[in-house]
């Protein structure tokens, strides 16, 4: 591993938790798609910036692109409030209008420019440890570590100092405003440190991967866990894995950095997303296979207490009356019976005292519409789940 | 210049092809766009559109030729697949629909730019032309493409006419439908389809990144002018095709200047012109209805002040100076002519005096029965 090679992880690292921090919150506000917005329309500022200075590692780029991103946010926000359309239109209408201004503006001059659409879009992080910061004759390191380093501690001084007020509004505006935080302040507060970290990583990852970053880790993590510490560590570590996974797949395959981590990304989410315990798809599916079972379960024991005479209750007369195929009504009578709910005689099913009760209260609790209940009595009662 | 243009019109090929092809673009993705503006999936469009980028490099690796058509297949084949893990995630995990969104847009397009750089670098490839998906570049249109996207528009065109009745109960309530006996899935599937359509067909065009705008825009200018659906439709159409042929006529007309994102400049005008403008929603129209109303309660202030001098004195018509207004500031000349003008007061030289009417207006203004 050479030197150059370190750098650059180290870059990929530290944009990873920059971006997974503010990213955690995006995602629990339900504005994630703010940071797709922000990351497209920062392009007209740097353009702008580039324009009055002709240097593209000028301070005046990132002041000016990280205006752009907070006037998306403005944007936004005003379009929202005059109801004329729904918020993801609004964010649908705004940031396309201010691309094409960049796009627009980079085509008309683009004879002498060095800047391109795709350098900024897709962003080239391989070239970053040959553009240094050069202080008095020493050499300081890549500039992009630098500018990323301050971004990522202005973030967490930022983050500690506030995490209190953000959690708050974050979870409960109301309560945050009652209490006197300014909600409006935090949510600005946060959309400033998004434009500013999307600036900070384009040059880096390009901005539509900045999206990636920022979603990603924080979507897996909060699919494991619902603790806020845990899901901004949470996020930064798998930000930081595929950071170090993907650019050495990427080394090893040799295609673009940013698109292998963003790969890596949507594997890890894919993964997570599948297998995630009791959040996950197969979790989900087995969860809902299982209630279908116990509700089925149920069905058949109140239609057992509500038929006296024994033929209702000859178990060969069961298929016909509920209209079950041989296999369901096999696995239905195998969990009742695994339950101690019911007894078979001769043929003839009958409820023990036990599923009786059960019976019983149960009912009592769907017909007061209480769902979360009929969980604590299942708890009690099954020996076996479905 | 108009001139110039519609004289290079006449005689140009590759232009009329151009124009023709924006122009049935725009009225389709208007169209198709209405319905994912109503059913509030604007940013499916853009989420797809990016999600569209690793099937057209798959199909480029496999089949190794440019083939258009193949192409559009293979970012078609991705788009619906993006489509359902979105509709995946927000069914079966407690994440939100704009985080699904995200999650797909970014790491499907992540994915496409890795092989997209992977094709770069093979060293047989030809790929020059693949970069064009991601900004558009309306200029290689051929007249194949604009007869595909003519057969693509009428064939939408038609199921949107079939359904219509389906489509419009879906949209404004699902639920109902579902009672009614009509399979919500499969409009639901049908709808979705034909907007990943729309967006793979103007791929070419106006590019991955700009694409949701096309959806977008014409339709969210053709909602602040009218609440019918069919209307809707029909003026998102519309719009869509102006903002084409418009975006292409400036584009033409001058240099340096792509198609893709003049075409979305121009549907973004139409938007804001909408919400400036519209007669009903617009904001022009709300804000002078606001002061109109703040006008009229100033008025009613001053009649309310006037009777509570008023009520003191047996006789309501009994004439007071004007200067008598004056530790109360809301009145001016013109309210007052105005208050006289609805016979509410009668003024004479410096005087005022309550009519029969303005005393009964005033004595109810509280009274929630008037």
């Amino acid at each position: 591993m050479t030197s150059a090679q370190l750098e650059i992880q180290i870059i990929l690292s530290l944009v990873a938790i920059a971006c997974a921090l503010p990213g955690v919150f995006l995602v629990l506000r339900k504005m994630a798609l703010i940071s797709d917005a922000i990351s497209h329309s920062i392009l007209p500022g740097i353009v702008i910036g580039f324009f009055m200075t002709q240097d593209l590692a000028s301070p005046m780029l990132i002041l000016m692109a990280t205006l752009t991103g907070v006037l998306t946010v403005v944007l936004v926000e005003y379009i929202q409030k005059t109801g004329l359309v729904k918020e993801d239109t609004a964010i649908g209408l705004v940031f396309p209008s201010l691309f094409s201004v960049g796009v627009i503006l980079i085509a008309r001059n683009a004879g002498d420019v060095h800047l391109d659409v795709d350098a900024v879009l897709l962003g080239e992080v391989a070239f970053a440890p040959f553009d240094r910061w050069v202080y008095n004759g020493t050499d300081m390191g890549p500039k992009s570590l630098w500018m990323i380093g301050t971004i990522l501690s202005v973030t967490i001084c930022l983050l500690v100092l506030f995490y209190k007020e953000l959690k708050v509004a974050t979870f409960d505006a109301g309560l945050a405003a009652s209490l006197g935080f300014t909600p409006i302040g935090i949510h600005y507060g946060l959309m400033t440190i998004s434009s500013v970290t999307t600036v900070g990583a384009f040059d880096a990852i390009g901005a539509v991967l900045v999206v990636a970053f920022m979603i990603v880790p924080a979507a897996c993590v909060y699919l494991l866990t619902t603790n806020l510490k845990k899901l901004l560590l949470g996020a930064s570590l798998v930000g930081v894995f595929a950071s170090v996974t993907g650019y050495w797949l990427a080394h090893a395959i040799d295609a673009s950095i940013a698109g292998t981590i963003a790969t890596v990304l949507g594997l890890i989410f894919f993964l997570v997303y599948l297998f995630a315990p009791g959040k996950g798809y197969f979790s989900q599916w087995y969860k809902i296979k299982q209630q279908k079972t116990e509700v089925a379960m149920l069905v058949f024991m109140l239609h057992i207490a509500n038929h006296e005479e024994e033929k209702e209750r000859n178990i060969n007369h069961l298929q016909e009356h509920i209209n079950w195929s041989q296999q369901r009504a096999k696995k239905v009578v195998k969990l009742a019976m695994q339950n101690n709910m019911i007894e078979i005689e001769n043929e003839i099913i009958s409820l023990t005292a036990k599923g009786l009760e059960f019976t019983t209260k149960a009912v009592s609790y769907i017909s007061d519409n209480k769902n979360s209940e009929l969980e604590g009595i299942k708890q009690k009662f099954f020996l076996f789940r479905g | 210049m108009i001139k110039e243009y519609l004289d290079l019109l006449m005689v140009d090929y590759t232009l009329q092809i151009i124009t023709l092809g924006t122009a049935v673009l725009g009225a389709v993705c208007g169209m198709l766009g209405s319905f994912a503006v109503l059913r509030k999936q604007s940013l499916l469009g853009d989420a797809i559109s990016h999600a569209s980028l690793p099937g057209i490099a798959i199909v480029f690796l496999v089949l190794g030729v440019k083939n258009n058509n193949g192409l559009l297949l293979g970012a078609l084949l991705s788009g619906l697949i993006a489509a359902i893990f979105i509709k995946g995630i927000i069914s079966k995990t407690h994440l939100k629909s704009d985080t699904a969104l995200g999650i797909v847009l970014s790491t499907f397009f992540g994915f496409g730019m890795l092989l997209l750089t992977y094709i770069q670098k093979l060293p047989n490839a030809n790929q020059s032309g693949l970069e064009k998906y991601l900004f558009g570049q309306a200029a290689t249109l051929l007249a194949s493409d604009v007869w595909l996207m003519s057969t693509i528009a009428t064939i939408a065109l038609l199921v949107v006419l079939l359904f219509w009745k389906e489509f419009k109960m879906v949209l404004f309530d699902a639920d109902y439908t579902k009672t009614l006996g009509f399979n919500v899935k499969f409009i639901d599937t049908l709808i979705t389809s034909f907007i990943v359509i729309a967006i793979v067909m103007g791929l070419q065009t106006v590019g991955v990144v700009l694409m949701s705008a096309m959806l977008l825009a014409p339709a969210a200018a053709a909602r602040q002018w009218t609440n019918s659906l069919a209307k809707m439709v029909l003026l998102a159409g519309l719009f869509g095709a102006v903002s084409g042929v418009l975006g292409t006529a400036v584009s033409a007309s001058a240099n340096n200047l792509s198609t893709g994102p003049v075409i979305v400049l121009i549907a973004t005008l139409f938007v804001v012109f909408s919400f400036v403008f519209s007669p009903i929603r617009g904001l022009l129209f709300k804000q002078i209805k606001l002061w109109k109303n703040r006008n009229d309660l100033k008025l009613m202030k001053t009649l309310s002040f006037m009777y509570d001098i008023v009520k003191t004195h047996e006789n309501i018509s009994h004439p007071h100076k004007i200067q008598m207004l004056n530790n109360f500031q809301g009145y001016t000349r013109k309210s007052l002519k105005r208050l006289q003008a609805e016979d509410l007061i009668l003024l004479n030289k410096s005087n005022w005096s309550l009519t029969e009417k303005g005393f009964l207006v005033a004595k109810n203004l509280y009274s929630q029965e008037l």
